[in-house]
Parts: C-alpha cells; sequence; structure tokens
C-alpha cells in the first residue's frame, strides 16, 4: 500500500515542475502545456485523496477539472492563433500591446 | 515493495515527462512528453482504483486536448527557440519557484496525514464499480455543476471559433 503523503508528494512536484516551466519559457504553447502540467498535478492529487477517504467527490471534481482543461485550451489555443495572426510570433515578450 | 511499484514506474515517469514538457526546446517534444505524461498520469488512476477516471483521461487528455496542441503547433510552424527560449527574468522565476518548494515541502513535512476518521462514511460505495458510482453522484448530487460544465463547454465553442476566425467583423471596426 502507497502511503498517501507520497501521491502529495508527487503532486507537489509535478505541481512545481509546471509552475517553474509557466514562470521561465517564453513560448506560449509550452506555457499553456505546463498549466496542464499543473491541473494534472491537482488531479493526482483529488484521486489519491478519493481513494484514501472511500469518498467519491473527489473524482467527480476530476471530471470537471478536465472539463474546465478542456475548455481553456480551446480558448487558450483560439487566443493564440489570434496573437500570431497579430505578431507572427508565439513568443511571450512580443506581446506588449498593454504596456505604457 | 513489490506492491510499490507501479507507483514508482507511473509516478517517475509522469514527473521525468513534466520535467520534459519544461526542459525541451522544440515545442513539438514539449507535445510528446506531456502525451508521456498523461499516459503514466493515466496509470496512477489505475492504481487509486478510478478506471473510468484513467478512461476519460486517456480520451480526452491524450485524445483531444493534445492533438489540439500538437495540429496548433503544426499550424503556427514553430521553429525551436534556441539560446532564446528561456525569459530574462529565469532567475526571479527559481528564486520564487524555491520558495514555492519550501512551502510546499514544509506543508508535507507538517501535515497530519492520518487523522481519526470515521468509519467508511458511504457504505455503498464498494458495492457498485466505479463508473456506476459516479455517474450516480454526478446525475443526483452534482447535477446544477454538471449543467454549468455543459454552458461553460458551449461558451468554450463559441469563443474558440470566435477568436480562430481571423479577419472578422469584430476586428474591421
Amino acid at each position: 500500500m502507497v502511503p498517501l503523503s507520497w501521491y502529495v508528494a508527487l503532486s507537489a512536484m509535478m505541481f512545481v515542475t509546471g509552475l517553474v516551466g509557466v514562470l521561465i519559457r517564453r513560448n506560449i504553447v509550452v506555457v499553456l502545456l505546463c498549466i496542464e502540467i499543473m491541473l494534472n498535478a491537482v488531479n493526482i492529487n483529488f484521486v489519491a485523496f478519493s481513494d484514501y477517504l472511500h469518498l467519491i467527490d473527489g473524482q467527480i471534481f476530476v471530471f470537471f477539472v478536465i472539463t474546465v482543461a478542456a475548455a481553456e485550451v480551446a480558448i487558450g489555443l483560439g487566443i493564440i492563433i489570434s496573437l500570431f495572426r497579430l505578431r507572427e510570433s508565439v513568443n511571450m515578450d512580443d506581446y506588449n500591446l498593454l504596456k505604457l | 515493495m513489490i506492491q510499490q511499484l507501479p507507483f514508482f514506474y507511473f509516478g517517475g515517469m509522469a514527473l521525468v515527462c513534466a520535467i520534459l514538457v519544461v526542459t525541451s526546446r522544440v515545442a513539438i517534444y514539449s507535445a510528446m512528453a506531456l502525451l508521456g505524461m498523461f499516459v503514466h498520469v493515466a496509470g496512477l488512476f489505475i492504481i487509486l482504483e478510478a478506471p473510468f477516471l484513467a478512461g476519460v483521461q486517456l480520451l480526452v487528455y491524450a485524445g483531444a486536448i493534445l492533438v489540439l496542441y500538437l495540429f496548433v503547433v503544426m499550424l503556427l510552424n514553430l521553429q525551436g527557440g534556441g539560446a532564446t527560449s528561456l525569459q530574462k527574468q529565469t532567475p526571479w522565476a527559481i528564486a520564487l519557484s524555491l520558495i514555492a518548494v519550501g512551502e510546499l515541502g514544509y506543508l508535507l513535512v507538517k501535515t497530519n496525514f492520518y487523522p481519526k476518521l470515521p468509519a467508511i462514511p458511504h457504505p455503498s460505495v464498494p458495492t457498485l464499480g466505479n463508473t456506476e458510482t459516479i455517474g450516480m453522484v454526478l446525475y443526483t448530487q452534482y447535477l446544477f455543476p454538471f449543467e454549468v460544465a455543459s454552458i461553460v463547454l458551449l461558451i468554450a465553442l463559441v469563443g474558440a471559433i470566435v477568436m480562430a476566425r481571423g479577419r472578422g467583423r469584430f476586428r474591421q471596426e
């Protein structure tokens, strides 16, 4: 039997990996991929707690997280395509329309 | 130890794939590493007795979301960023991440993971299968969030089309 804390530790490590990716990468598509890593890390946590507490609610939450992730990807990639048309670049530093 | 081997395999590979996503210079390699991470997270779900979610994970994440990513990567014809693929403020980002690591480590060490729980709260859970239980709870207790999720998906559908449509009326005004 794997202790619950191991799953939480794994989830924390994956979350930090995604966080580092969001902060340091310039390619906007990779930033969106890193957000997926963070969402998956949270999903592992939900399912692990659901298993250990014998409550199904955690799995329902994962269901909704996956739904929101799908919506986020569709909108995010639409925004990326739109920005690419505008700037011919996927580099985050080139998106400075709101900069003073 | 032999019982923990699947956890180490799936968890370790998921972590390695996550690190590969962040470190790959080419966007398409990142996407492929993300596919590996999705598959191994699905394996973790199976270990955790959530086979339905493992299937959903493979279908929705590995099947739909990743194909969308690959489609966009190929559509935009992304080249490798070379040495410039990191942000200028990387040292700051690393410092902030180290703070986050410290906080998470502190929480992990200080948390009592095994509080005194009442005996199994839902005795009916083990009698039904995993998918049946999720269906029962999703369509009764969580019916309203379920409907809200459908509206979220509808808005995302319309929004994605509007965003990606290009030079429509809304931009020429």
